[in-house]
């Protein structure tokens, strides 16, 4: 323990590890297909992007090798679960990891009696100790970490059942909150934790983390395919990374001998975006002059729109972009439309048939603008 | 055997319509990293076929060997729940929707199970599993939430196809993981070609004329088209261009109740209509579907002035049979206001 407290050697061996870090980043196996979301996962703080506050922090916490009990939250995509992994790997290895951190997500049965049991259980362990190989390399501070992963959808009373736990066991035991929503984690357990909030990843930044993947994995794209990527993803590096692998393994086949560009469409068309003209045509056929019916073309595109499978879902949000930004629509009429839309949105999330919603919704639409 | 089954194409080539979609499925099948997919679009496009046929792709003949298995599945308030599962030696097909609530379970216990063992013939082409989920749009957030770390984890033995009709009800984070995969519905002119492609092989004969017909009748949806077809020819011995093609019964009994309700705007036919519904119902003909058709119905014989405000109305209805217990308070809701708001425009009133 004694090079615990030695803040230059540890630093030069984290430096050391960053160096090798590099190698570290491609798969064990070339040969075996491993999602790149999976592939480029950050393996220290440092890889984590555009999170800087909390990276900050943690650095810190890190050297003080004290940690509080931790709530991270933010949309999803913004690299929670990555960072509490870097942070447990870069404080125990790899390989004491195994017996330090418990991981526990929603695909685990995570009612009351596993927390009163599992979680417990683990909590009530006493700490290992580290071989004398294993603390030189890494920090290894006394004491281990749960992480649970989408806490917002445990239960109200196996989140009860925690408050407890989290004090008695808080000497050998730290705890990990990851959620989308902080508001479903009730409160006292949020009162105990420090809480880290993950912004959407601003344009820049998932740039170059998408750029230089697509170097790495010998992409070719048109001018502009990135934008498009950050543009459907919505600060979502997740989803951007899965829509531009899915993207490179439609163009990129391999029984083809010459990989073909990504094209701005093939994006589009990945992540489910309906082309503009769609919803141009919609819009014009709302705005028909006054005393003319605009039904019958209404309806007939609204069972096309149907028809070709897009989601309403897609529709009501395009639309959506579209009204809002139009400056030749009223403030007034504003209000009207996003009401209508709250409404609309709300009716779908309850399973409401498609094509009724979205053909009411053009209707009435095409009744406020001609109000107007 | 229905003609539907007995045309329904097996391989990814022989597919009518969609070609692009048919190359590149065939490519990703190829490449040996096949993603996530979700599949969606309208019904009778042509999902299942194209996804049988990627499936036949990346295995060959064996996956049309299939068997139906029975399993046991237990809650965590132990009850026993039985659940049908769909088998061949390389993929697995679900409809977890089946056991309403408790989907989390199987999606939890079998996905695991499934995903923690390897592909157990060494001969087969891919080292994974395929598991098909149907009807993914219905199920609970729970088990969608159970999806999301599954999908990552067990992805080097495990690779999923869900089939829905629609996204909506598919939460943000399976949506990111997956491949969206969009089917169309065919266009009348596809339609046409494949009703034709039908004919010839059945030796039917078979006008252009009678085809843009029955392609337009059936609303674009590849399923009743052939059906229809295959009802024309049971019913009629010589088949002429404008020959009748007959509607299924439940079309007829609702064209009926909107003519009923037209005529007679009067609380009396309120009562009269209600046992037709019921005979719907009871003929496990959906809610949505009568009050969508019986909308449409009513809405082509009225004036224009009213369609929206009518249009407005059914999507409130339909929204409460959903939030709803009893589906026939809103059926019975709906034509009530139905004639108000028809009566109150003949007599001149505000509506």
């Amino acid at each position: 323990m004694a090079s615990f407290f030695d803040l230059a050697g540890r630093r030069a061996v984290a430096a050391a590890a960053q160096n090798s870090a590099v190698p570290s980043t491609k798969a064990k196996d070339p040969n075996r297909p491993v999602p790149w979301v999976e592939k480029y996962r950050p393996k220290n703080l440092n890889d984590v992007s555009a999170q800087d506050h909390t990276i900050s922090v943690l650095k810190r916490t890190l050297q003080s090798s004290n940690l509080p009990h931790m709530l991270f939250y933010g949309p999803p995509g913004t690299g929670k679960t990555s960072t509490v992994l870097a942070l447990a790997k870069e404080l125990y290895g790899p390989e004491l990891m195994k017996s330090r951190v418990l991981e526990l997500n929603a695909s685990d049965e995570r009612g009351i009696s596993i927390v009163r049991e599992k979680v417990k259980n683990f909590a009530r362990i006493t700490v290992s100790t580290a071989s004398s190989t294993q603390s030189s390399n890494y920090p290894c501070p006394p004491y281990k970490i749960i992480i649970l992963d989408e806490a917002d959808s445990m239960t109200q009373d196996a989140q009860s059942a925690l408050r407890r736990t989290m004090e008695t066991y808080s000497k050998i035991t730290r705890f990990c909150l990851i959620c989308n929503y902080v508001t479903r984690i009730i409160d006292p357990l949020a009162s105990r934790c420090s809480k880290f909030r993950f912004k959407p990843l601003d344009e820049e930044n998932a740039k170059l983390r998408l750029e230089e993947i697509a170097k790495m994995e010998n992409v070719e794209y048109e001018d502009g395919v990135i934008d498009a990527l950050i543009k459907v993803s919505e600060g979502d590096l997740r989803k951007a990374i899965t829509y531009l692998q899915s993207a490179a393994r439609l163009h990129n086949p391999i029984i083809r001998p010459k990989p073909k560009k990504i094209t701005v469409k093939s994006i589009q068309e990945i992540a489910g975006v309906i082309p503009d003209q769609t919803i141009d045509k919609l819009l014009e056929a709302c705005e028909l002059e006054k005393g003319k019916s605009a039904y019958s073309e209404i309806s007939r595109l609204v069972q096309d729109i149907v028809a070709d499978g897009w989601s309403a879902g897609q529709v009501v949000f395009q639309l959506y972009n579209k009204l809002v930004f139009n400056d030749e629509v009223t403030a007034e009429q504003k209000n009207d439309i996003v009401l209508i839309f709250s409404e609309v949105d709300k009716r779908l999330v309850d399973g409401s048939d498609e094509h009724l919603q979205i053909l009411d919704l053009a209707l009435r639409i095409s009744e406020v603008l001609a109000k107007g | 055997m229905l003609l539907v089954d007995k045309h329904r194409p097996r391989k990814l080539e022989a597919l009518h319509y969609h070609q692009g979609l048919s190359s590149r499925l065939k490519a990703l099948a190829n490449s040996g990293d096949f993603p996530h997919l979700l599949v969606y679009g309208p019904s009778g496009a042509g999902k299942k076929t194209r996804i049988v046929a990627t499936l036949k792709e990346l295995y060959g003949p064996g996956v049309e060997k299939i068997k139906i298995d029975s399993r046991v599945f237990m809650t965590t308030t132990n009850r026993k729940i039985e659940f049908n599962i769909v088998a061949s030696v390389y993929h697995i097909e679900i409809t977890p929707s089946d056991v309403g609530n408790h989907d989390r379970v199987i999606i939890q216990s079998l996905l695991k199970e499934i995903g923690q063992t390897q592909q157990v013939d060494i001969a087969a082409k891919q080292k994974f599993k395929v598991v098909v989920i149907n009807e993914a749009d219905h199920l609970t957030r729970d088990a969608q939430a159970a999806l999301r770390r599954t999908m990552e984890k067990y992805s080097p033995n495990l690779r999923l196809i869900l089939i829905a009709n629609s996204t909506a009800n598919i939460i943000a984070p399976i949506k990111s993981r997956t491949l969206l995969i969009r089917v169309a519905a065919p266009t009348i002119d596809e339609m046409v070609g494949v009703l034709k492609h039908v004919a010839e092989l059945e030796r039917f004969e078979f006008s252009d004329k009678l085809a843009r017909r029955v392609a337009e009748e059936s609303g674009r949806n590849l399923r009743r088209a052939l059906l229809m077809f295959e009802a024309l020819y049971a019913q009629n011995e010589v088949v002429k261009d404008n020959t009748p093609i007959p509607p299924p019964d439940y079309e007829t009994l609702i064209g009926q109740i909107a003519d009923e309700l037209l005529a007679d705007h009067s609380p009396a036919r309120i009562l009269l209509v209600r046992a037709k519904f019921y005979d719907l119902l009871t003929h496990c003909i959906p809610a949505t579907v009568i009050l969508k058709l019986l909308t449409f119905r009513l809405v082509a014989k009225i004036d224009d002035v009213l369609k929206a405000e009518v249009i407005k109305w059914a999507a409130f209805y339909e929204h409460r049979i959903h939030l709803g217990s009893k589906v026939i308070f809103h059926l019975e809701a709906f034509v009530a206001k139905f004639l108000r708001i028809l009566e109150s425009y003949l007599m001149g009133m505000e509506f």
